[in-house]
């Protein structure tokens, strides 16, 4: 019987977890700015590729 | 013709100039090396973003020289250490994602920058960067010579860091948080089953719904409280007063139904109408961050200038530092802070912040020059007559207007109805009180809660903000961007419109040339053309566009002289254009209009005249406004455009010209003293006393992101011929507020028969509360969507 109690106060404490998530996520700074991160998102690739070619690309600019 | 588009910055390539590097064409040499700076550091992934995203780096020497006096630069840092250091830099040119791109990888292109991150929608970019390797100068510079040229103003000096407000999310968080838990905690008692197992947990379910609702209802609501509590103090029924009591009296008849095991009281209808009503405010609130509407002249005021001490030295020093009779060194393209008279020879200063007016005007050694100007071309130097705030133009920013607070100037249409709403809705639950009180004293106090309860105007509370709101994005989208959606409801007041000339409802894109004099031959021309592709002076550039494109020959001994003309040998004749004397031309009275002119070979020829030219579709939209408000034309200008104006617009206009930004401040007062509802339409820092006083100041602007007067409300320039429609919008706005309030009063007489018979059951407060919300909203969505849509149709 006794653990509907346990539960719901399992479920309340979930409840309270993603809500003190919600504040931090405030707190933070992240609601500010709701353009830029989705287009930094898309270069990480972008640079990524950039660094491997980086020590043969030099080369290849040098003779081009 | 040549269809060809530069690598870097996309603009049209003139054949001649056109370099080609690295298999690529460019339009200059300044873009050129921005290409070979990237391409040096291999960031030409900045190229496969967006097609021609770059500008055009600006020649700037000097320019930030300021940045290396210490104490100026601790104004401008948001952070200090050792070795770090932070600051916030805006830049205007910011528009697309390969911009993000290059300004998070400035680390690697300049050494001792740590961490670069942009801020798209504030068109700002945050560095962070050891002060021990790089100077903010440095850091200046570089963005200036990819093309970034930072705008750092006096507003950035004075301001410093600003707290960002987010209560309101934390309040709407907390709202919905309460709400959603309530919500699904109140399913047992919704469907009431007799059931023995859920009987005997009911008090635990009920308490724990109480313990839920106490955040919402002491942190969320806390707002409404507050603006009650202030409104009451200040005599002014307000609509938070009946909301402030219905949330009070939800609370304290809901407690004691649970104390007194009544039933289980109403904390799902009371979180849901405090996180609905929280939900409207957010939405009423759209900001446009990348623009401001509290602009001075301080945000475009220089942080410092050159002064020459009496050793010859030069020397940075802050703005506010300058005192009379110092002398200082104004560079090209840099503003001049304060009143003063010139020193050097000649100088052309660009007073198209304060008037609006863009062509340059020559000024002669011993002349005055006023704050605010832009020196155009080589660097000149002055004395200083007053210090910075007892200039001619800023002394308008001690004017009273600026100093008081508007936020009261005006009643809003919720708080007009509530002042008749609240009275009435009192008048019921006293006398639903007094009919039950001599039958049954319970139901007596039932009924004057529920009358509360259900009559609290939540649907009334949410008409304005959800439409106003909506109305704030359709316009907003259409580039007339307003402060907050008050705006729209001052907008729908308006009965007298004054409009600035010079740079309002003309344009400075374009201007109507005419040629009066001997007449120019078809060799002459080309000449004349060829001569003016060298310069950059505006009307060089004006006159360039406006003459045929027939050909071009080849021009030598080119010379710009500043505040005179240019020169130049082209095949066998000298052509000299410019001012009147500059062309041996004895000067007649030449005040009243704007001319260039010509000279061949020590011939004077003619000259081409320059009018103002007039924003397309102004005819039409004065004419449409014309049967609708009073209009007048306010000009700091001389009355030489009088006549055209006449003919140009309706009879009824009103014209006065020679307006000191103070007459044009005192000229609104007038108005309204006289009982009428302005609005201003201006551009220039001149203007912005106007734009203060009157009940709606609108700045038009040619480029939103650098430049407007403190306002309510921002037109791009390009919609100038849709005032019209934005006016009728508004109308039509408070229209659909109208039709909703009368909606939603029948919700309210509904739930009363349900209160007043003593019959109000928690279940049916947590049906009608939510469905008035959502019709109420969709209601007022989708009829100012179609108004918005109708009448754009039809202009």
């Amino acid at each position: 019987m006794s653990v509907i109690y346990l539960l719901i106060t399992i479920s309340i404490f979930v409840a309270v977890g993603f809500f003190v998530a919600f504040v931090i996520a405030v707190k933070s700074g992240q609601y500010d700015d709701d353009y830029t991160p989705s287009v930094r998102m898309l270069f990480d690739d972008e640079i990524s590729k950039n660094r491997t070619q980086n020590s043969e690309g030099k080369e290849q600019n040098a003779e081009v | 013709m040549d269809t060809q588009n530069c690598f870097h910055c996309g603009l049209d390539i003139v054949a001649e100039a056109e370099i080609i590097f690295d298999e690529k064409t460019f339009c200059c040499a300044g873009c050129k090396t921005v290409y070979e700076i990237f391409s040096l550091n291999d960031l030409t992934s900045y190229y496969d973003f967006e097609k021609s995203p770059g500008a055009t780096p600006q020649d700037i020497k000097g320019k930030y020289d300021f940045l290396e006096n210490e104490s100026i630069v601790s104004k401008l840092l948001e952070f200090q250490e050792e070795t770090t250091a932070i600051v916030s830099l805006s830049i205007p040119h910011i528009h697309c994602s390969s911009c993000i791109w290059i300004l998070e990888n400035l680390q690697r292109l300049q050494e001792g920058i740590n961490v670069s991150q942009v801020n798209f929608p504030d068109k700002k970019v945050r560095i962070n960067y050891n002060p021990q390797i790089v100077s903010l100068s440095k850091i200046a510079y570089l963005l200036s010579s990819i093309g970034y040229e930072p705008y750092i103003s006096l507003e950035n000096y004075e301001s410093g860091t600003q707290n960002v407000d987010r209560s309101l999310t934390y309040k709407l968080g907390v709202a919905f948080f309460c709400f959603g838990n309530i919500m699904l905690l109140s399913f047992p008692e919704y469907f009431e089953v007799k059931e023995f197992w859920l009987d005997n947990y009911k008090p635990f379910f009920r308490w724990l719904i109480f313990a839920l609702s106490l955040p919402s209802f002491l942190y969320s609501a806390s707002g409404y409280y507050v603006s009650a509590y202030k409104s009451i103090k200040s005599r002014m029924l307000n609509i938070d007063i009946p909301i402030a009591l219905g949330i009070i009296i939800f609370f304290i008849r809901s407690t004691v139904d649970i104390v007194m095991d009544y039933g289980s009281g109403f904390f799902d209808s009371l979180t849901g109408l405090v996180f609905f009503m929280l939900l409207g405010k957010m939405f009423q609130i759209k900001t446009y961050s990348f623009l401001s509407f509290e602009r001075d002249f301080k945000s475009y005021f220089p942080v410092a200038v050159t002064r020459i001490n009496t050793d010859a030295s030069e020397e940075s020093v802050a703005v506010y530092d300058i005192k009379k009779g110092d002398r200082l060194l104004i560079r090209n393209q840099e503003l001049i802070p304060v009143d003063g008279i010139l020193i050097s020879e000649t100088a052309a200063i660009d007073y198209s912040f304060v008037t609006g007016e863009f062509i340059p005007i020559n000024k002669n050694s011993g002349d005055k020059v006023f704050a605010g100007g832009k020196q155009i071309g080589k660097v000149i130097e002055m004395e200083v007559l007053f210090s910075v705030s007892q200039s001619y133009l800023t002394q308008l920013w001690s004017n009273d207007v600026f100093q008081k607070n508007v936020e009261q100037k005006h009643k809003s249409i919720t708080d007009s109805i509530s002042r008749y709403f609240t009275p009435i809705l009192l008048l019921i639950a006293f006398a639903g009180f007094g009919y039950w009180i001599f039958k049954d004293v319970n139901t007596a106090f039932n009924v004057f809660t529920a009358v509360l309860i259900v009559a609290c105007p939540c649907a009334l509370a949410l008409t304005a903000p959800f439409t106003l709101g909506n109305v704030l994005r359709i316009v907003g989208k259409q580039k007339f961007y307003l402060k907050n959606a008050l705006v729209i409801e001052q907008l729908a007041k308006v009965d007298t419109i004054v409009f600035d000339k010079t740079g309002t409802i003309t344009t400075n894109k374009k201007s109507n040339i005419s040629y009066e004099g001997k007449p120019l031959s078809e060799t002459n021309l080309i000449r004349i053309k060829s001569v003016l592709r060298g310069s950059n002076h505006p009307l060089s550039r004006m006159l360039y566009d406006f003459l045929p494109d027939m050909g071009r020959v080849n021009i030598s001994d080119f010379e710009e002289i500043t505040g005179k003309g240019i020169q130049s040998k082209v095949v066998e004749s000298f052509v000299r254009i410019g001012s009147a004397a500059f062309t041996g031309k004895t000067e007649e009275n030449t005040a009243l209009q704007t001319s260039v002119h010509i000279q061949m070979n020590d011939e004077y020829y003619g000259k081409y005249v320059f009018k103002n030219q007039y924003r397309e579709g102004l005819e039409e939209l004065f004419k449409s406004l014309d049967s609708h408000y009073q209009i007048k034309v306010l000009s700091g200008d001389n009355a030489g455009e009088k006549a055209a104006l006449e003919q140009l617009l309706p009879k009824s206009t009103e014209l006065v010209f020679n307006q000191k930004p103070e007459q044009k401040l005192e000229f609104i007062k007038q108005l309204q003293d006289s009982g009428k509802n302005v609005m201003m339409v201006g551009d220039g820092l001149n203007d912005a006393g106007a734009l203060a006083q009157s009940n709606v100041g609108i700045s038009i602007s040619e480029n939103v992101n650098v430049f407007s007067p403190a306002c309510d409300a921002i037109l791009e320039a390009t919609q100038f011929q849709k005032l019209h429609y934005f006016l009728k919008l508004s109308k039509k706005a408070m229209l659909v507020i109208k039709m909703s309030f009368g909606l939603s009063l029948l919700y309210n007489v509904v739930g009363l028969t349900f209160a007043i018979t003593g019959n109000l059951q928690p279940l049916i407060a947590a049906i009608i509360m939510p469905l008035s919300t959502v019709t109420i909203v969709s209601f007022v969505t989708v009829m100012s969507n179609y108004y918005a849509r109708k009448l754009e149709v039809r202009s």
